[in-house]
């Protein structure tokens, strides 16, 4: 099937220190993924592996400083944001900072739709408000004239995804949606994004750190560590069969709700984050139990070793 | 009475309310409602509720660090040490700031910012026992300080570094082996996992349990994410709209949850290996400031009957040590 939107060895340089001692770093490091209309696509990984920088690229808030995205076969210009704005949109992680304390709720669904001119009048708009809320569980008569306040944290996320699909987007771009939700509401978005999937065939980008909800949303999974995809392929193999170090570690690493599964042994605890991003070779060679002389120098290629795509050395050889 | 020399902690009918004036007109927000609680010695205890239920709230009266316009409303908090059974909240503020730290000691919520930003952690680290273990030199308070970040497998060089130079998870464990440094018989930590990354996360769970195995004191932990509980805690009390609503073993209630919020909690979680449809509970938690009659989760219960409405459920319990507050189980009872 044709790709949706595609990733071409993106990169993004970041520059630290100072004007006497410059360190470049690269956030994201030739990254390359396709997502195919009507998929849920995972990026995973721990905070500071650039899954955030990658998604501020795709929206247009961060220029790339190499690379590609090409979404429907025309890469983005700047003069025609509109037009691609309006295929992808994004949901942020803390519903709390999407709304502005003092602004009504209603406002911004409102503006969305004017600022595409999906409207004519405001019954049109409303209409249309209205049945996106539905989609989400909510209604018109319970956001209007209400401020954020007045929301929990679970509505405010829901109704900022049916901010999201006022435009119809081809892409949902959700950047960890349900970390700063309650537990015993958690499921119920992770559920929403399934139902986008299924009724409305819309593909959904879900930026996470937890696995266990990729798994249960299934699709294609990405690994990601210090700027680089690790691992990357189906979410049942990469999950359930874990390849890389890094992906084990991770997977491990995951508290499953069973008592009976606790940890046994033990880890060790990464030195400082911008130390692993200089590193030469492999990024996770300093913490990877399988660690080899080559892995030191040498960064690894990307194989295909059935349907998953791998980046370690372990595997360079068969 | 020789039951007592089992626990370490006891609460007696705790309530501790917010009292707020809201232009003249007072309201009152119940964060601890009629909690009893009866903590043993040498054991991990966890208390999970989801944010906004009063856990926070509960830890801040066990620890009687308590301010406007959270107030103890009623009840006793009962420390167990040296033989003899004593109140907290009559102890004068001296006595209470002797056994902070020392008997007592809390890990707040955000502790990798507790920190000052500009000395070194050794400073930090002369700081706190300076004020504690007085007489000491400068010298034997550094050994003191070399000796506990050994034990406790941290990297030395932690204790030459500014803060801002540690990672996130690196602080929180600092922070952590901080309170544990005067071998505290009872340790309070809110949310220590909470915005960690997973692998981080591990590191912080093992740390505590070496600490808990090490000295074999009472850990005391809050979290709201389940997955944390089945690993580390012995037992488990479930929190919801300021009251416990269930408390058992880990064990006994991961296998066999009861009241039906707690099922929700636990059946709601996605497991490796089974991508069956999971449910979260319907509707949203309630406000403290607002609070539906009778029982507090009636308006989100699939079971609801009409007793839910009117009369709040009391904790009975169900054999096992496994207690519930719920009518489902306790029909004859009210």
């Amino acid at each position: 099937m044709q790709a949706l939107i595609k990733v071409n060895q993106l990169t993004k340089e970041f520059v630290l220190g100072n004007i006497l001692s410059r360190e470049k770093i690269l956030a994201v490091d030739q990254v390359s993924f396709e997502i195919k209309p009507a998929e849920i696509f995972t990026l995973a990984g721990e905070s500071g592996c650039g899954k955030t920088t990658i998604a501020r690229m795709l929206l247009g808030f961060e220029e790339p400083t190499a690379g590609e995205i090409i979404y429907s076969k025309e890469s983005p210009k700047k003069e025609k944001r509109v037009w691609f704005t309006q295929g992808i949109q994004a949901v942020f992680q803390n519903p709390f900072e999407t709304f502005n304390p003092l602004r009504k709720v209603d406002s911004y669904l409102f503006e969305t739709l004017y600022n595409y001119k999906l409207a004519a009048d405001r019954e049109e708009a409303v209409e249309i408000i209205n049945s996106k809320l539905e989609s989400v569980g909510l209604s018109f008569d319970e956001v209007s004239g209400k401020y954020p306040s007045e929301f929990s944290g679970g509505q405010l996320q829901r109704i900022s995804i049916a901010r999201a699909l006022l435009t119809d987007p081809a892409l949902l771009l959700a950047d960890e949606p349900v970390s700063m939700v309650d537990a015993s509401i958690r499921m119920s978005i992770v559920n929403l994004f399934k139902r986008l999937k299924e009724e409305l065939g819309m593909s959904i980008l879900y930026i996470t750190h937890d696995l266990a909800t990729a798994y249960y949303l299934g699709g294609q999974i990405a690994i990601m560590f210090r700027g680089n995809i690790m691992e990357s392929g189906p979410v049942e193999k990469v999950l359930m069969e874990p390849k890389h170090p890094y992906t084990k570690l991770l997977r491990e690493s995951i508290p499953e709700a069973d008592p009976a599964k606790k940890w046994t042994d033990r880890i060790s605890i990464s030195e400082l984050e911008y130390e692993e991003y200089l590193r030469k070779g492999c990024k996770f060679a300093g913490r990877c139990p399988e660690v080899m002389e080559k892995c030191k120098n040498q960064a690894p290629d990307t194989l295909l070793i059935d349907d998953v795509s791998v980046k370690c050395h372990l595997y360079c050889n068969s | 009475m020789d039951s007592n020399s089992k626990y370490i902690l006891r609460t007696k009918d705790l309530k501790a309310y917010y009292v707020l004036d809201d232009l003249g007109k007072k309201k009152t927000v119940k964060a601890v409602d009629n909690v009893n609680l009866n903590i043993r010695k040498n054991e991990i205890y966890g208390i999970a509720g989801e944010s906004g239920c009063g856990k926070t709230s509960l830890m801040k009266t066990l620890y009687a660090f308590i301010k406007p316009p959270l107030r103890l409303m009623d009840g006793q908090v009962l420390y167990y040490r040296d033989g003899e059974e004593f109140d907290i909240y009559s102890l004068s503020k001296e006595e209470r700031r002797k056994l902070r730290w020392e008997y007592i000691a809390y890990i707040p919520q955000g502790a990798m910012s507790i920190f000052n930003p500009v000395i070194k952690i050794e400073d930090t680290y002369r700081d706190f026992l300076n004020s504690h273990l007085s007489g000491k030199t400068k010298d034997e308070i550094f050994e003191i300080a070399r000796e506990h970040i050994k034990q406790l497998g941290l990297p030395m060089k932690v204790l030459n570094s500014y803060p801002h130079q540690l990672s996130g998870g690196m602080r929180q464990r600092v922070a952590i082996a901080l309170a544990a440094l005067l071998k505290p018989a009872v340790i309070f930590a809110d949310e220590p996992t909470t915005a960690l990354d997973v692998v981080v996360q591990r590191g912080v769970v093992q740390l505590l349990k070496d600490i808990q195995k090490g000295l074999e004191n009472t850990i005391i932990l809050v979290t709201h994410d389940m997955g944390i509980h089945a690993n580390i805690t012995d037992r488990l009390v479930i929190m919801y709209a300021g009251k416990i609503i269930e408390e058992a073993e880990t064990v006994e209630i991961f296998e066999n949850p009861i009241h039906p919020y707690t099922k929700y909690l636990i059946n709601s979680l996605p497991r490796f290996g089974d991508r069956g449809t999971r449910a979260s509970a319907p509707g949203n938690p309630p406000s403290l400031a607002n609070l539906p009659s009778g029982c507090a989760f009636h308006p989100r219960c699939p079971f609801k009957m009409d007793i839910c409405e009117e009369k709040i459920p009391e904790l009975s319990e169900q054999g096992n040590e496994h207690m519930v507050a719920c009518w489902l189980t306790s029909e004859g009872v009210g």
